[in-house]
């Protein structure tokens, strides 16, 4: 049966037809893109008005986030901003240390065995003139449960006295620098740095395998891409095991499951010829809703966390470089095997000497493996500066670019981690735009929220949390926005040919909007309310999900 | 701190030091000792498989109690597994991803010591490749803070490295790691007795591979009388030719028993088991060249 969607403006982003005002679809294909007189020649149809006064757009693709966004909404959010839940309502920001404790306080009320964790997620104490919680201030709401607030960044955790009893770490003598002391001699109860924060985490509820995939976090996950108006979205860092393979082919088999999953294996726990075995098990276990089959590999840390890899002239407070997280010999070898073998990977890389040594690994991998067409993929790629982008383009490497935390974090960058020239350089999407290497721009969310259109704000504006404009240069256009958020990161995941514009033979996945983003423009896009989505032509309403 | 905590050595080092062939070596060469070895990945890892009784998933026991465990990305978790072995193993050896900082692990592992108590941080550097590995843009800062962590530093594959390799590594095993043992390797046998807690020392006199060929010396303190245990521990830690020692001793004033291990310049004193005799053995360098005191 033939389904023709009447829409009151289609933005295809194909450039040969650029604006239509119907669609026609297939069973799940898209037949054709244009006015009605033109799509009636397919045959018998049936039309669909109930967008004739909303805009679509191709669904957007988010080209780096992770399920654990769905995970972590089983806890309370204790964000400086405003953010969507996956039911929809706005759950407003904590302003002050005092709104994120008496929310915690409101969480513990409601939980009825004396003994049950409360974690809390997404604090941000550089809001709050960078005051820290203490544990006391905890152990005010309880001191019978263990009680845990991770930070925004992901790389803190501020946990009250029973946690820190748990884990065995409520004593005098402790000599760690992940581990402040206060005036008594015992932890705050701040602990930074994963190695330090992930044998609490366990204790305060923040379970490792249960923030990855679960059942529940599927479904919050894909309710949360059908209100951003996302249709495909990755994964970006997952073990895979056969376990979570079968649950998330379960899951996103059943056809109300509102989402198109891109789960990227990731290397960390398995040898480098084990990666490439995994992997290539696993490709053939996609499903239309499950794509698997691709590799993601850490090269470093973050900036904030001063664990990223930076060349001269460093760290701007004078901080030690960073840490490796993959030895250059493994990149090489799963560089090499992955062109071999047409796998697809997409490395982590934040800072600029990350980012160098995978441009120069990538060098030496394709004399040896003369590939075009490759798609490989930096990360964040946070820091590179228009000589490595010269290199990207001229090696065939695209680029995903952190531009969520250009707005989040970037007065911090100016001020204290990289200093004012490099934190304006900080995710050049402009550059990439000029030279022409194949861009996106993304949320990673949890650690922001998940929504293309705001991200397309902060890559066109560049505006940071306090409003100062950082890196004029580097603003992109609308139509470079909406490209990199739909085609752009289509094309990262080699997923173009399938999704990413509304033309004839590909998906049927649409976003369905109240407003015109070509109405909305630049200062506004971010405003633009998203009714819901259609995948593969089924339609999934924000308001019913 | 209780006995029954197993003796934690981290052995840390650059890919191709040579880690894995320490570890299968001690493996092979476990003589009753009952060791659990954490890896990052199993894949490099070659166990027979007639040696294997059974796997769960990351960790498999091996024939003669020991064990096999994977960390990945997860140390503590893997260490807290271990803590839930009835018995306990006697060692634990911690092998290290070749780009790891060793002396961030040793200050995790002590923070979360319930599990393990850090014995010692072994760091391998091949000697025939550390000089261009200091001179790799990506790799120097990482390899000199390997270094710095060392307690024992064992330089190997000296047999396929020329005089002056040697030598040149040497010179930078030193230069980074002031503080440390710095040992040649001959093939196994002298590592494997100096990092594992219950060394004979008779055997390793004995043997081929002993510690003859190494210029080491052996030596066996009767401890008859009641020392003070730290002012002890530490003229021995201080001694730049000490690389380990080991044995029970009694404590001045109040006479109980004591237990000291000790690698390079770190050491650790314990209650000492019931019924112990007192001694304690001290495995030392002979002195060929000038050290400087640490």
């Amino acid at each position: 049966m033939i389904t023709i969607f009447q829409a009151h403006k289609i933005l295809t982003m194909n450039p040969q037809r650029p604006i239509a005002t119907h669609v026609a679809i297939r069973d799940g294909v898209i037949l054709g893109a244009g006015e009605l007189g033109e799509l009636a020649g397919w045959g018998p149809h049936r039309i669909e008005d109930r967008f004739a006064e909303k805009v679509l757009m191709p669904g957007f693709v988010e080209g780096h986030c992770h399920l654990m966004e769905g995970a972590l909404w089983s806890h309370t959010y204790v964000g400086f901003f405003d953010r969507m839940s996956p039911d929809g309502d706005v759950q407003k920001g904590c302003k002050s240390l005092a709104a994120v404790l008496e929310k915690i306080a409101l969480a513990e009320a409601k939980l009825t065995d004396p003994a049950a964790p409360l974690p809390g997620w997404s604090l941000d104490p550089i809001y709050f003139d960078n005051e820290r919680v203490h544990r006391a201030q905890l152990d005010a709401i309880s001191t019978e449960r263990p009680i845990g607030l991770l930070h925004a960044s992901g790389h803190i955790m501020n946990v009250n006295t029973k946690a820190l009893e748990l884990a065995g770490l409520l004593r005098p003598g402790i000599n760690h620098e992940g581990v402040p002391l206060g005036d008594d001699g015992f932890p705050t109860g701040e602990l930074k740095g994963p190695e330090i924060m992930t044998p609490v985490a366990a204790h305060v509820g923040f379970d490792r395998d249960m923030l990855a995939c679960d059942e529940a976090g599927l479904w919050r996950f894909a309710k949360l891409c059908v209100r951003a108006g996302v249709t495909t979205a990755t994964d970006l860092a997952a073990k895979l095991p056969d376990d979570a393979v079968s649950l998330m082919r379960r899951v996103t088999g059943e056809r109300s499951f509102p989402a198109r999953v891109v789960p990227l294996r990731f290397h960390v726990g398995v040898s480098p010829e084990d990666l490439i075995s995994h992997v290539q098990a696993l490709a053939p276990q996609s499903t239309e809703k499950l794509r698997l089959g691709r590799i993601k590999v850490i090269v470093d840390g973050s900036i904030q966390g001063f664990s990223a890899r930076l060349r001269t002239p460093g760290y701007y407070n004078g901080a030690p470089n960073g840490l490796w997280y993959i030895a250059p010999e493994h990149l090489a070898y799963i560089l090499e095997k992955s062109l071999e073998h047409g796998i697809l990977v997409h490395t982590h890389t934040n800072g600029d000497e990350a980012t160098q040594l995978v441009l120069d690994t990538m060098r030496r991998a394709l004399r040896k493996v003369p590939c075009r067409d490759h798609r490989f993929t930096l990360q964040h790629c946070q820091l590179a500066d228009t000589a490595q982008f010269m290199q990207m383009k001229e090696l065939g490497l695209c680029v995903n670019l952190f531009a969520n935390h250009h707005h989040y974090w970037g007065d911090q960058h100016y001020e204290l981690t990289v200093g004012p020239e490099r934190a304006e350089r900080m995710n050049a999407a402009g550059t990439a735009a000029r030279l022409g290497v194949p861009f996106a721009i993304h949320s990673d969310a949890p650690i922001t929220p998940l929504g293309p259109l705001f991200t397309g704000w902060c890559a066109m504006n560049r505006r940071t949390a306090t409003g100062r404009v950082l890196g004029d240069a580097e603003k992109i256009t609308l139509d470079q926005a909406l490209y990199a958020i739909t085609l752009g990161a289509a094309y990262t995941l080699k997923m173009d040919g399938e999704i990413g514009s509304i033309e004839a033979g590909k998906r049927a996945d649409f976003t369905v909007l109240e407003d015109d983003p070509e109405v909305m423009g630049v200062e506004r896009l971010k405003d633009t309310r998203v009714w819901g989505t259609v995948l593969g032509g089924q339609i999934f309403a924000a308001s019913d999900v | 701190m209780s006995e029954a905590v197993p003796p934690l050595t981290i052995i840390g080092g650059y890919l191709g030091a040579g880690k894995t062939t320490l570890v299968n070596h001690i493996l092979r060469r476990s003589n009753g000792r009952r060791l659990a070895v954490m890896v990052n990945e199993f894949g490099s890892l070659p166990i027979d498989a007639d040696l294997i009784e059974a796997e769960d998933g990351d960790l498999i026991a091996i024939a003669g109690g020991c064990v096999c465990c994977s960390y990945g990305d997860d140390l503590m978790a893997a260490l807290a597994k271990l803590a839930d072995l009835a018995p306990p193993p006697d060692h634990i050896l911690l092998e290290a991803s070749g780009v790891a900082l060793p002396g961030s692990i040793a200050s995790t592992v002590s923070l979360f010591g319930q599990a393990a108590r850090l014995h010692g941080v072994v760091v391998l550097a091949d000697a025939e490749r550390l000089p261009e590995f200091l001179h790799d843009p990506y790799l120097s800062d990482t390899i000199e803070r390997q270094l710095r962590a060392a307690d024992l530093v064992v330089l190997t594959k000296t047999d396929l490295a020329s005089p002056q390799r040697i030598e040149d590594s040497r010179t930078i095993a030193r230069a980074h790691s002031s503080t440390s043992s710095i040992i040649e390797s001959q093939g196994g046998d002298v590592e494997a007795a100096l990092l594992l807690a219950d060394f004979d020392v008779a055997t390793v006199s004995r043997g081929s591979e002993g510690p003859h060929q190494l210029h080491l010396e052996t030596q066996t303190l009767p401890m008859a009388d009641a020392v003070n245990p730290d002012a002890f521990a530490r003229s021995l830690a201080n001694d730049p030719l000490v690389v380990r020692a080991k044995g029970h001793f009694l404590a001045d004033p109040d006479g109980r028993a004591l237990t000291l291990q000790l690698v390079g310049p770190r050491y650790t004193i314990s209650e000492a088991p019931a019924r112990t005799q007192p001694g304690v053995v001290v495995i030392r360098k002979l002195p060929q060249a000038a050290e400087e005191p640490r």
